[in-house]
């Protein structure tokens, strides 16, 4: 006997739903509110409160506005060879090419980025970006993009439905999306969504390691969900860690400090004083990409070169107070209120800390259509774009390309499939048992435990360092926190309860870690933020798969898919070994 | 370093409540939020609070400590050394449990927010110091901390006469942008009951961004307000402001 009836059960019907309410979800959901069209949101957290906030840099778009010379193939050439050319590179021209019109769009729904000289949207450098590219509002980017997508989101007529957790992908009798269960946080009822479509735009996983930039938000629901429900999921090995966090005090370890410090003319120092990067990246130095400057960090601490806590110090003291309080005016107050540091006037610590998640679900480039018919995913949930190492400034704009590009895949869909699918009773009825099951067990594991555990495996195993028996212990080590995670148990009721609501995110973050140390193990080859002391080096032959992954009955299947060739157009830019904006440049100069 | 905190969580729902006693030791640079999980994780795990980020960016994890509206997240344990911390949810609006209130009337408000409305086509140009002003109200998280304080909603619960201190921010984002065609004046001084706030500047004080609420959006409102409804002079000629007219000055 089910503990709730299908019957009884408050029920939404929507043509397209999207589940996320950060960038990609907002920008995708007001693509798909044209005039006939229900949609709907779904939030875990508030409106507006999603992690898009916590990007800080800017948004990548060859706009040009101070180098002329920018241009999308330029910003290509970067994104192809940041991701280790792993990277379906359909995605990559998508984005370029669409970029610049995506920020522009933004303006004009209401978003005020700094501006330049000649009152044009304002661009700083970033790592391995050839230009200067990223269009930004201080260090305060991705809160203007979300706030900007969310007052123009609840101008349309689309449903916000805020706090509510789904927990179940529902499909219909073709294995076609049919629609979602759920349950509102504030009262812990449950709630059926159907849906003919449904865009996934949950976000990343970087809550399975300890140190981590990443919000609360950040336990890869959607990708879990998504794979439970057959969804294939790719290069879940490639996690990146940003260079910079916080370091001390111990309780914002991981918070992120952003590559705009480094964008801006910050530099790094080791222990005895030395700049270390003209080491690793004479050319790019402090500005070559996130695996390398992370790796660098990591490096040098391990050589016994690290600051007190075990990083390296950042410096930028020597662009005056005035200039860091208006380009990085969140930095300067993150540091001097929790860390009692004043960046105008001393150096400060930064170490490695986990910060986007490359793989996730696989998409078609130009829907973000995924293998499950109907549904669709977009941002960091989804994977192609980054291949192996993403690049500062193109989160924001994947969100916004692709984003839009699910909202209107997902109308496509929706124009010709008629009626609404059916959802199973008894499978919902059976959801509902398996979600309050934790209330059931006395003396149960405790969800925040496990979490925190699940955290040390997957930082000592599956981390910024790898190597075989590393990763086949850790994977033996989550196999028993699985094991132990099947008794896990919670106290109180089922209004707001954190604690209950952990258990779902635990269950989560262990299906998504057991994907990343599969992966990390069958990659046999260190490539961008993959990084194998036994396979030390990129090789070619490696480099020409992703790794695809799901389930095959209970057991998670893991098979080699061509990475996708460029056409002769695009693969003749990287010929010349230089950015083909800078090419262009020395031809001009040399005709001269 | 075994230094231990008290906090005195209220812990209830809209039945009633009362505030239970919890020690947790003291790490450096502690947050409030930190010890709040400290608890979550070892002694109440159904303990509920709200947050995100962790980073003040979010704006979720607005609470009382003791007394003052304040994010948990940004609110340091070592301004509290030797005291019990008392940490009650945000008193203006209605409770859901423990450390959550109810914030959805203020979702409610931002949809009658008329939106931004664009008098030339992009891309826009606009020089620094044009936006300068409009840009700190940017820098709002929205965690409600000025509405809780305000006290035309905290003690006269007037929620129906006005939109509060965050959304005369947004309406002035909107209002002050250079090239923005809209005109929300006769909004503000209506449903938006401007008036009814008479400047004590507690939003101002509460603010975590630092926005000067009271001086750079509220009051130039008021004056909008006055020179389009009470100036004796203007209101001879008065007349509806006509969007094209602005998108004509604004591209001249």
């Amino acid at each position: 006997m089910a503990s709730e009836q299908f019957a009884t059960l408050e029920s939404h019907q929507y043509d397209v739903l999207v589940i996320g309410s950060g960038g990609a979800g907002l920008r995708a959901a007001v693509q798909a509110a044209v005039p006939g069209v229900k949609v709907g949101i779904i939030g875990k957290s508030l409106l507006g409160k999603a992690h898009t906030v916590m990007a800080e840099g800017g948004v990548a778009a060859s706009l040009g506005n101070l180098d002329s010379w920018d241009g999308w193939e330029t910003h290509f050439y970067d994104t192809m060879r940041s991701g280790h050319f792993i990277n379906n590179y359909l995605m990559v021209e998508l984005f370029t090419k669409e970029a610049a019109e995506r920020v522009l769009e933004l303006e004009e729904w209401g978003a005020v980025f700094d501006r330049t000289p000649e009152g044009k949207i304002m661009q700083r450098a970033f790592g391995a970006h050839t230009f200067r590219r990223l269009a930004h509002i201080g260090d305060r980017t991705g809160m203007e993009l979300l706030r900007t997508l969310q007052y123009k989101a609840i101008s349309q007529d689309i449903t916000v439905h805020q706090e509510v957790t789904i927990t179940k992908l529902l499909l219909g009798g073709d294995g076609e999306i049919a629609g979602a269960l759920a349950y509102y946080r504030s009262t812990g009822k449950f709630v059926l969504f159907r849906a003919k479509a449904i865009v996934l735009a949950t976000g990343g996983w970087g809550k399975i390691y300890k140190v981590t930039s990443n919000s609360w938000e950040s336990t890869g629901d959607g990708a879990s969900l998504a794979f439970r429900a057959g969804a294939e999921m790719m290069d879940m090995e490639m996690v990146q860690f940003h260079p910079t966090g916080m370091v001390w005090p111990p309780g914002v370890r991981g918070l992120l400090v952003t590559e705009g410090v480094r964008g801006e003319g910050g530099l790094l120092y080791n222990s005895e004083g030395e700049r270390f990067m003209l080491k690793y990246d004479p050319e790019r130095k402090e500005l070559s990409s996130r695996d390398v400057v992370a790796r660098s960090i990591f490096k040098e601490v391990q050589a016994g070169r690290g600051t007190p806590h075990g990083g390296a110090w950042l410096d930028i003291t020597h662009k005056g107070p005035e200039f860091i309080k208006r380009k990085l005016p969140g930095m300067y107050e993150q540091y001097l209120t929790l860390a009692d540091i004043d960046i105008t006037k001393e150096k400060f610590e930064v170490a490695p800390t986990c910060h986007y998640t490359m793989g996730g679900v696989r998409v078609e480039a130009e829907s973000c259509a995924t293998n499950i018919p109907g549904l669709f995913a977009a941002g960091e949930v989804a994977c192609g774009l980054h291949g192996a190492n993403r690049l500062g400034g193109n989160s924001l704009a994947d969100l916004l390309v692709f984003g839009r590009r699910a909202g209107d895949g997902a109308l496509a869909y929706v124009q010709d499939h008629e009626p609404l699918p059916q959802v199973s009773e008894s499978e919902v009825e059976q959801e509902i048992d398996r979600v309050l099951k934790p209330f059931g067990v006395s003396n149960g594991e405790n969800p925040y435990l496990l979490h925190e555990q699940l955290q040390e495996i997957m930082s000592g195993h599956a981390g910024i360092v790898r190597d075989g028996p590393m990763l086949q212990e850790g994977l033996a080590k989550l196999t028993d926190l699985k094991v132990r995670a099947q008794n896990m148990g919670v106290t109180g009721s089922r209004v707001y309860n954190p604690g209950w609501h952990s258990v779902f995110e635990v269950q989560s973050m262990l299906t998504l870690a057991e994907l990343i140390v599969r992966g990390a193990l069958a990659r046999k080859e260190s490539r961008g933020a993959h990084w194998r002391t036994d396979y030390p080096d990129e090789l070619p032959e490696v480099g020409q798969w992703n790794y695809v992954q799901d389930l095959d009955g209970d057991a998670v299947r893991i098979r080699e898919v061509a990475v996708p060739a460029m056409p002769s157009e695009l693969s003749q830019l990287f010929d010349r070994g230089v950015a083909p904006g800078v090419y262009a440049s020395q031809q001009q100069a040399k005709e001269k | 370093m075994s230094e231990e905190i008290v906090l005195s969580i209220f812990r209830g729902d809209a039945a009633g409540g009362q505030e239970v006693e919890y020690r947790v030791p003291l790490t450096p640079g502690m947050v409030v939020l930190d010890a709040v999980h400290q608890v979550q994780a070892h002694q109440a795990q159904d303990l509920a609070v709200r947050w995100n980020c962790k980073a003040a960016h979010c704006g979720s994890c607005g609470a009382e400590i003791n007394g003052h509206p304040k994010l948990l997240c940004k609110t340091r344990l070592d301004d509290y050394v030797g005291e019990t911390v008392h940490i009650r949810p945000m008193q203006t609006f209605p409770i859901i449990k423990d450390l959550v209130a109810d914030v959805s009337w203020n979702y409610e408000v931002a949809k009658k927010v008329p939106a931004f409305q664009p008098a030339v086509p992009v891309p826009f140009q606009m020089q620094q110091f044009d936006v300068d002003r409009i840009q700190e109200f940017h820098h709002c998280i929205e965690c409600f901390l000025c509405q809780d304080v305000c006290h035309v909603l905290r003690d006269h619960n007037a929620k129906d006469q006005y939109f509060g201190p965050r959304f005369m921010v947004k309406i002035a984002e909107f209002e002050m942008h250079p090239r923005d065609g809209g005109d929300r004046v006769p909004m503000l001084t209506h449903e938006a009951g401007l008036d009814m706030c008479n400047v004590t500047k507690c939003c101002t004080e509460v603010c975590p961004q630092h926005i000067r609420i009271t001086d750079n959006a509220i009051i130039p409102l008021k004056e909008r307000v006055a020179d389009q409804y009470w100036d004796p002079l203007r209101a001879l000629f008065r007349k509806k402001k006509d969007p094209t007219a602005t998108a004509q000055s604004v591209q001249g």
